[in-house]
């Protein structure tokens, strides 16, 4: 069997695993809850992907906030690198990657050979991740599963002024008091994200979006686009572009193969 | 590489002579405030102490004390009792620890130096070059304890500081003697006040030396030991002390350099530090710069004490001058010139912006400033949201990924 590289990247909310081989084709991809133990889970979802994808990895690379909590990693990359890296291999030209994760959304600009020119997280607060839309669905009575499609169904858009998770909460109510459709709302909140992401960062030139909050909530991706007035892309599975990084980057510390750039 | 750690912090000798010359201070005003035998002012930390020293006040620095809250950790059991007597928790986190430690007879100087407490100002001088906050700050001290409350009323965002603003600065100086005369039984000596400028001077000129020795590669100082070397020429300086302890510790820095040994084992990053430290978080910044062999080797910081102006012959136009010619005080012009200069200097490979939420003055990205100069030099920057004293506004987490980012983005260009 052919050598397999791991990368595990722990976010607040999912931990993802994906396997790759030599040549850098995907083996496997697993999605757990990041729960509590992350170490176990980080384990269980291995465990998982080599069931699915054939064999242990010679090389494994941790990214996320839980990156550290890996005992089988190899190394350690920040999700900044992994992100970009994960991204380009699927883009392979200069682009601006907008990741929105459960915790904290981060804009990342990579020239045309995958290199980073600069990047951004956002301030402290949880307003415009996917932690605001959790709070949003939990304020609605809706599972986050149901948000993305009442968005897109939604004739108008009830719009959502604080940068407060909170004191949006509290807006809602307001909302919902006054009658307003539930599914504006929802894609006022999605707006909502959508405008912290555009106030970080003027996202010039070709721009991708990654993360879990757009591998479930393709309406976020198209109003990123209106707002922008041209296409945003998205790589395949945007919700393992990390761990993709991450496994591409134990490829690389396996083969030598440069570490930035495609493959 | 020695046999210590990746990480390990390396201690500067001078330390053990600091503490004591800072211990020595503070049983000096602690004296002062139990018996009455000499006065006290209280004076922000970027003048006018020379002036108060002339008089043979004693001068405390509650400045220094915001740090001492910030560095000890106590500022968020503080902080909330100033916010619940009207002071905000989005101004001077120096300012409502401070008070706060007033408000609940809590200070680490009763333990450290063994004081009663606050030592009690029988004046309060200010000069607002930095902050309005600073006034207010003092002006909760005064309604406490009804004494008189003077100070210096700078204009801010300077670019060409011209003769209008040093002349009504220099009369300001001028029109506090009638007050300090008063308060301290002695008449205004300008022989003596030529005296304090004079040391002022030559500390000032010391504590420069210290910082541009870490131009040197390897350097021999990060940040982090400057901002607790710094203590002597905040609160000394003007006194032979000062001059003393910076001899020294310019020898071992300077030993250092000959010896070949390095603040940061193996330096492979140099970075400059723009804004406030985070105090709480200080011994950890430096732990982890030091294990990703980065040197914070220059700051706006550490370098707001360098006042090469009192070199001058008139002692009231180098107080001007030396006060208002500062960073904090200058337009944003001038302050991208200072800063491209600090990194070449310096040889600075990123930069990295404390935005601190409740210190917006010293926070210079609030209006494109990292943008800016990162186009105009290359040099690539990280901004960490956080706070001075407030450890509630700091996020670890997304600060960590980005110092660690920003490394990685230094290793992937190399």
């Amino acid at each position: 069997m052919s050598a397999s590289y791991c990368g595990v990247d722990i976010g607040a909310s999912a931990t993802k695993v994906v396997l790759v081989d030599a040549d850098a084709a995907v083996l496997a991809r697993v999605v757990r809850p990041s729960g509590v133990d992350y170490a176990a889970v980080a384990r269980a979802c291995l465990d998982e992907a080599v069931a699915m994808g054939g064999n242990g990895p010679s090389v494994t690379v941790s990214t996320g906030y839980g990156r550290s909590n890996v005992d089988f990693a190899d190394e350690t990359r920040t999700e900044i690198h992994c992100h970009g890296r994960g991204c380009f291999h699927a883009v392979g030209r200069a682009v601006t990657v907008v990741d929105i994760g459960g915790q904290d959304n981060k804009v990342i600009s990579l020239d045309d050979q995958g290199k980073r020119l600069e990047f951004r997280m956002n301030r402290k607060c949880a307003a415009g991740t996917g932690a605001f839309i959790e709070e949003i669905a939990l304020r609605l009575d809706l599972d986050v599963g149901e948000l993305d499609a009442l968005a897109a169904a939604a004739g108008k858009s009830v719009r959502l002024g604080s940068f407060c998770t909170v004191f949006s909460k509290t807006e809602i109510l307001s909302h919902l008091r006054n009658g307003e459709p539930v599914e504006g709302i929802v894609r006022g909140a999605f707006e909502s994200v959508v405008e912290r992401i555009v106030e970080m960062d003027p996202l010039e030139g070709l721009v991708a979006a990654t993360g879990g909050v757009v591998a479930h909530n393709p309406t976020i991706v198209e109003i990123i686009a209106d707002r922008l007035g041209r296409e945003v892309i998205v790589p395949e599975a945007p919700q393992f572009t990390g761990a993709l990084g991450a496994a591409l980057t134990a490829r690389s510390l396996d083969t030598g193969h440069p570490d930035n750039g495609k493959g | 590489m020695g046999d210590k750690p990746a990480g390990a912090i390396k201690k500067i000798q001078a330390t053990g002579l600091m503490r004591k010359l800072m211990g020595a201070y503070f049983q000096d005003l602690d004296q002062a405030a139990r018996t009455g035998d000499r006065k006290i002012a209280w004076c922000t930390s970027v003048g006018p102490a020379e002036l108060l020293r002339s008089f043979g006040f004693l001068v405390y620095f509650p400045e220094n004390h915001g740090a001492v809250l910030g560095s000890s950790r106590m500022a968020a059991d503080l902080i909330p009792a100033a916010n619940a007597r009207g002071y905000s928790p989005d101004i001077c986190s120096y300012l409502t620890s401070d008070v706060g430690s007033y408000l609940k007879q809590q200070t680490p100087l009763i333990q450290a130096f063994g004081m009663a407490g606050l030592p009690k100002a029988d004046v309060l001088v200010y000069n607002t070059n930095q902050c309005r906050d600073v006034q207010d700050w003092l002006a909760f001290y005064r309604r406490e304890w009804d004494v008189p409350l003077i100070g210096i009323d700078t204009q801010r965002g300077l670019g060409d500081i011209t003769r209008d603003h040093l002349d009504g600065l220099v009369a300001q100086h001028k029109a506090l003697i009638p007050t300090l005369e008063e308060i301290s039984g002695r008449a205004f000596d300008l022989d003596r006040l030529k005296e304090v400028v004079a040391s002022s001077y030559r500390c000032t000129l010391m504590w420069k030396k210290v910082l541009r020795l870490a131009a040197h590669k390897p350097s021999p100082i990060t940040f982090f030991d400057g901002t607790i070397h710094m203590g002597p020429a905040v609160v000394l300086r003007g006194t032979p002390e000062a001059e003393q302890y910076y001899e020294v510790l310019i020898a071992e820095l300077e030993q250092r350099i000959a010896d070949g040994i390095a603040a940061v084992d193996e330096e492979r990053h140099r970075y400059y530090w723009e804004g406030m430290p985070v105090w709480g978080k200080l011994r950890d910044h430096a732990e982890l710069f030091a294990v990703q062999r980065a040197c914070v080797v220059a700051s706006t910081y550490c370098n707001s004490w360098i006042f090469e102006p009192l070199g001058c012959d008139d002692p009231f136009e180098g107080m001007a001058r030396s006060y208002t010619e500062l960073f904090i005080v200058r337009s944003e012009d001038f302050k991208e010139r200072y800063l491209k200069t600090m990194f070449e200097t310096y040889g600075i490979a990123g930069i990295i912006y404390h935005d601190a939420k409740t210190c917006p003055n010293n926070s210079n990205c609030r209006y494109g400033m990292p943008q800016r100069l990162t186009h105009e030099t290359g040099v690539p920057y990280v901004t960490i949201n956080g706070d001075l004293n407030d450890l509630r506004l700091y996020s670890e987490e997304q600060a960590n990924t980005q110092f660690e980012a920003l490394a990685e983005q230094l290793r992937e260009g190399a």
